[in-house]
């Protein structure tokens, strides 16, 4: 290589960065973007996955916007993240804060917590799918009955049903959530607390002023983290619901169940990937949203 | 040869004489079916017996499950890597055609005025241009299995013959506890099973209907007598109260705990309820409508030669399907599956149509009705909403009749555009 021999060690530097990037850029481009890429150049085709492929301009989407099943799905969506997100942060944190303190037995109850998250989502909600059941078989429900209490329609509701899926989704998370919490708060350096010991200041205080604004950066991750989780659930709710998924009624279904069910039910992978832009977009515009609304430095 | 010289090395030299022996000559075809335990069980049979007699063929079976099948098939076929000889649902021909994915089957193995004359009418479904594309080696129906130590227990002697006869008999089998919640349905229903067949081809035309026009491409279940049948089959649960749509989890599944009286089902159901304890079943006739009229639902899984398939291989397909509609395979397939054979020569031989099990699906091929799906999946959600809407919501039910039939006609208008 006699053009290497002139080059400046700054050259050189780059030369050898790029060489080891290509790597991870090729595998990036053929198994990322690549695919990405041809999602959307099908979402302006009309495609049954056997035959050939027709252009048809914007036609997906304007199915899309008069789709009132999309309409709903997008509720639906952003109900699971409204809902969701809030509940799952707030336990974690006073589960995290808590189990900080704890001396007791700390290790085994942290991992407690995070079992559920390394069990495997279709096990779980096949679970919980049983606890959910009417009498004779449903846990809660004979529970329920044994007490006197009238049966909980849980699952075969439309008012119950999206609740009663996300508890689960929400409480598998928690580990999570939890683990990245502590590692957050045991970052926060002592001298802070001890000052304010020193100064004699109040708990509530404490957590106010020391505690919270020194997790931003924490809260950040974890708020956009589980906002992407849950505006992409999908395996809870199919396998709650498999005999009719996303039911009753339309009533759970989430954005990537509706594309699952395009693109391998009705085998319309046009319109599917015309659903699979969309939510990127969404994902998109929340995430960066909630970057720029949590932003600014920590210690401020 | 060059396969056969770099076999040798690597097999070493006692290895060449069985290869030149045995397998020089052979050819190898792939077969590939969606995964259900009793028909790999009956097609690996088959397999065997098929080679037994073909020592020069070998058959490789590939399964996967039902929601991957058509996705792997139509991504393995024109690669070049699929079966030979592939397994799809009647309602899927249309689009395998169109795609170039199955090639019609030579007509002087499968004459086409032979089929006619020998298999059940319902096949001719398969023929374009006068050939056939696919057949099956076996069909399926419907009928009513009941849990017989449920009816002794109840002192009822025999099966419902007739729709009136059915809400009657529900109510005896039907238990409840002290808060009045059921713990024992009469019968099971649950649109997400085969109750939307029930309805659709039995009911409707059970209350003087007809589900479709036009050859299933008009929706046509929106008049008197699609509002009976809706009305008497939401009634089970409003108003006579014999079942729960949804009552543990799955109609089968009830079935099967012994905590259902009746269940309508498909004769592919006969292999898994013979292998649950302690389950004591027996199948009727699907009850008959107040004028008398019986009906059924008929459909079928077919055998097609792929396009992949040429010179040797095509060869070895042809004959292999041949073989997989012969009336031996039938009584095969019939004998571990449980479903029906695709001929009457088979099927209305005695020991067969007045078999205790499989008669009653038997006769109600002589009635039944195959619906032509453009997308079954989608069809039936329209169904399982109709009656959601009924049950969950209170919605009135010719007006959930008529949005069900609007919803279904335009999964019927986009297919057929």
């Amino acid at each position: 290589m006699p053009g290497y021999k002139n080059l400046s060690i700054r050259q050189k530097q780059i030369v050898w960065a790029w060489a080891f990037l290509a790597v991870p850029v090729v595998f990036y481009v053929v198994i990322r973007f690549y695919p990405t890429g041809s999602a959307f150049v099908t979402s302006f085709q009309e495609w049954n996955l056997l035959g050939t492929r027709a252009w048809t301009g914007l036609e997906n989407y304007e199915k899309l916007w008069n789709d009132p099943v999309f309409w709903k799905v997008f509720r639906n969506t952003f109900a699971y993240l409204i809902i969701g997100t809030p509940i799952s942060l707030v336990i974690s944190f006073v589960i995290a804060y808590h189990l900080d303190k704890t001396r007791f037995m700390h290790g085994f109850l942290r991992m407690l917590y995070f079992l559920p998250f390394m069990t495997s989502a279709v096990a779980m909600a096949w679970i919980w799918r049983w606890f959910y059941q009417p009498v004779p078989v449903g846990l809660f429900n004979n529970f329920l009955a044994s007490m006197g209490i009238p049966q909980i329609e849980f699952l075969n509701s439309t008012t119950n049903a999206l609740p009663s899926i996300l508890a689960p989704a929400v409480w598998a998370g928690l580990g999570f959530q939890v683990i990245i919490f502590m590692a957050g708060l045991r970052a926060i350096p002592v001298t802070y607390y001890e000052a304010a010991k020193i100064d004699g200041v109040g708990w509530w205080t404490v957590l106010t002023r020391i505690t919270l604004p020194l997790l931003k950066p924490t809260i950040v991750f974890i708020v956009v983290f589980s906002s992407i989780g849950f505006l992409r659930i999908f395996d809870h709710v199919f396998n709650m619901t498999t005999n009719n998924p996303g039911g009753p009624l339309n009533s759970t279904k989430p954005l990537v169940l509706m594309i699952y069910e395009t693109a391998f039910r009705d085998f319309d992978m046009g319109y599917a990937a015309a659903q699979t832009v969309v939510l990127f977009t969404i994902l998109l515009v929340v995430s960066l949203l909630q970057l720029w609304l949590l932003r600014g430095d920590a210690t401020k | 040869m060059f396969k056969l010289l770099r076999r040798t090395a690597l097999g070493g030299m006692t290895a060449l004489a069985s290869l030149i022996g045995s397998s020089a000559m052979a050819v190898e075809i792939e077969y590939w079916q969606y995964f259900f335990d009793a028909r790999v069980d009956a097609m690996e049979q088959l397999i065997e017996k098929f080679e037994a007699a073909n020592p020069d063929i070998t058959v490789k079976m590939t399964h996967f499950p039902y929601a991957d099948y058509r996705t792997k098939v139509a991504a393995a076929i024109p690669a070049g890597e699929g079966p030979d000889v592939v397994q799809l649902f009647y309602g899927w021909l249309n689009d395998y055609i169109e795609a170039d994915l199955i090639q019609p089957l030579p007509t002087d193995v499968f004459d086409p005025a032979r089929i006619d004359e020998e298999f059940f009418p319902m096949v001719q479904a398969m023929k374009r241009d006068d050939a056939y594309y696919a057949l099956p080696t076996a069909v399926r129906s419907l009928a009513l299995f009941y849990n017989t130590r449920l009816f002794d227990e109840a002192g009822i002697e025999a099966p419902p013959a007739t729709l009136d006869e059915l809400v009657e008999t529900a109510k005896k089998l039907t238990k409840v506890d002290g808060a009045g919640n059921i713990t024992q349905v009469g019968i099971t229903t649950g649109m997400t099973a085969q109750d939307h067949h029930w309805w659709r081809e039995v009911l409707v035309r059970q209350f003087g209907g007809e589900p479709y026009k036009d050859d299933y491409k008009t929706v046509n279940y929106t008049d008197d007598a699609g509002l009976a049948a809706l009305n008497f089959y939401v009634g089970l649960e409003k108003d006579h109260k014999v079942t729960k749509s949804g009552f543990m989890d799955e109609p089968q599944a009830a079935f099967k705990g012994n905590r259902a009286g009746m269940h309508i089902d498909g004769s592919f159901r006969i292999g898994s309820l013979n292998k649950v304890r302690g389950l004591k079943w027996a199948v009727a006739e699907l009850p008959a409508g107040p004028d008398g009229t019986k009906s059924n639902y008929s459909s079928y899984w077919v055998n097609g030669i792929t396009t992949k398939a040429t010179g040797e291989k095509y060869d070895a397909a042809v004959k292999f399907l041949d073989y997989l509609t012969s009336d031996e395979a039938m009584q095969v397939w019939l004998d571990i599956v449980g479903e029906l054979p695709a001929k009457p020569s088979v099927g209305m031989i005695d020991a067969n149509a007045t078999h205790e099990t499989y008669g009653p699906f038997i006769k109600g091929l002589a009635y039944a009705n195959t619906t032509k799906f453009a997308n079954e999946s989608a069809q039936r959600q329209a169904m399982v909403d109709m009656v959601g809407r009924i049950d969950i919501e209170g919605q009135d039910p010719a007006e959930s009749l008529a949005a069900a039939a609007s919803e279904e006609q335009k999964i019927l208008d986009d297919y057929y555009k």
